[in-house]
């Protein structure tokens, strides 16, 4: 499947779990600041990835749900150094640099992006037919 | 509850519920009174029916844990109505698992009516589509914590599931 068809599938779970128009998914969109989602919606949307590709999403695979609820990760409202380094070691399909200069959990919400989430779908297609 | 009966659950697949839509409930005669020249239209209301669908569906993703998780309704997916259910009709509640893991479930549901007539009762008719998703409360992703007993599933859901033949947990 090449990045355009993953992304065009990608837009109709987005559409469908959101509630949005096609026009307003661009690859830059975040999730929760552009098209609205909210904390259950994850859930729904990792529903809709796995039936749409045909893959299985092993929790806290695709979003950092274990790692942001671990203290050994969390202090203060904020996501630790080392909690940085586990996040990008778990979820290299999102882009961290910017939140590293602000690791407010509060703002976590700006790294899910659409292109994120084609990041993942790439490398997870990518497992299933090198298996 | 907005059930009134479960007629078969396959476990961790699908369930079929009905519910007789009675002039003895006392929200039918507010939904809608008449008002000048014009007569009551008693209905059920729509949001009572995704309400009875949320029963249905709950009750199958409940009965797939041994009703050990708090399942609560997270969001309807969608909810399609196409025809208003009147008093004496009888809707058919039919549910099925989508998807399902620690966090919560996917269902698709559609809800269907029988209309009684004198020489006996339609066939069951389609006229809707309600697809929901459930969340294992506990499981949920801010952490947050909740009274350890179940209170989703309490006596209402039991009597229903006994006086439908189904075995409850302890």
């Amino acid at each position: 499947m090449t990045r355009d068809e993953i992304m065009d599938k990608l837009k109709e779970v987005l559409e469908d779990a959101l509630g949005v128009d096609e026009d307003e998914i661009t690859p830059d969109a975040t999730l929760t600041g552009d098209l609205g989602a909210e904390s259950i919606d994850f859930l729904d949307i990792a529903f809709k990835i796995e039936q749409t590709f045909g893959f299985k999403i092993p929790q806290g695979e695709m979003f950092p749900e274990e790692v942001i609820k671990d203290p050994q990760f969390v202090s203060n409202g904020k996501v630790t150094p080392e909690g940085i380094v586990e996040l990008k070691t778990r979820l290299p399909h999102f882009n961290f640099d910017g939140f590293e200069q602000d690791p407010s959990l509060a703002k976590i919400g700006d790294v899910f992006t659409v292109n994120g989430l084609a990041n993942y779908v790439e490398r997870k297609l990518g497992e299933t037919a090198s298996a | 509850m907005w059930i009134d009966r479960v007629l078969e659950l396959v476990p961790r697949e699908r369930i079929v519920a009905v519910k007789n839509v009675s002039l003895a409930e006392e929200h039918l005669h507010d939904h809608f009174p008449g008002e000048g020249d014009a007569p009551p239209l008693p209905l059920m209301p729509g949001s009572l029916i995704i309400e009875g669908m949320a029963q249905t569906s709950g009750l199958l993703v409940g009965h797939a844990s041994g009703f050990r998780e708090k399942v609560v309704l997270a969001k309807i997916s969608k909810a399609e109505l196409d025809e208003d259910a009147p008093p004496g009709c009888t809707l058919i509640h039919r549910a099925r698992i989508e998807r399902m893991d620690t966090a919560g479930a996917s269902t698709r549901g559609t809800v269907e009516v029988i209309q009684h007539t004198p020489n006996g009762p339609s066939p069951a008719r389609e006229i809707g589509r309600i697809d929901l998703l459930f969340s294992h409360v506990d499981q949920n992703r801010s952490g947050l914590a909740f009274p350890e007993h179940n209170f989703v599933f309490g006596e209402a859901f039991k009597t229903l599931l006994t006086s439908s033949g189904i075995e409850t947990p302890a």
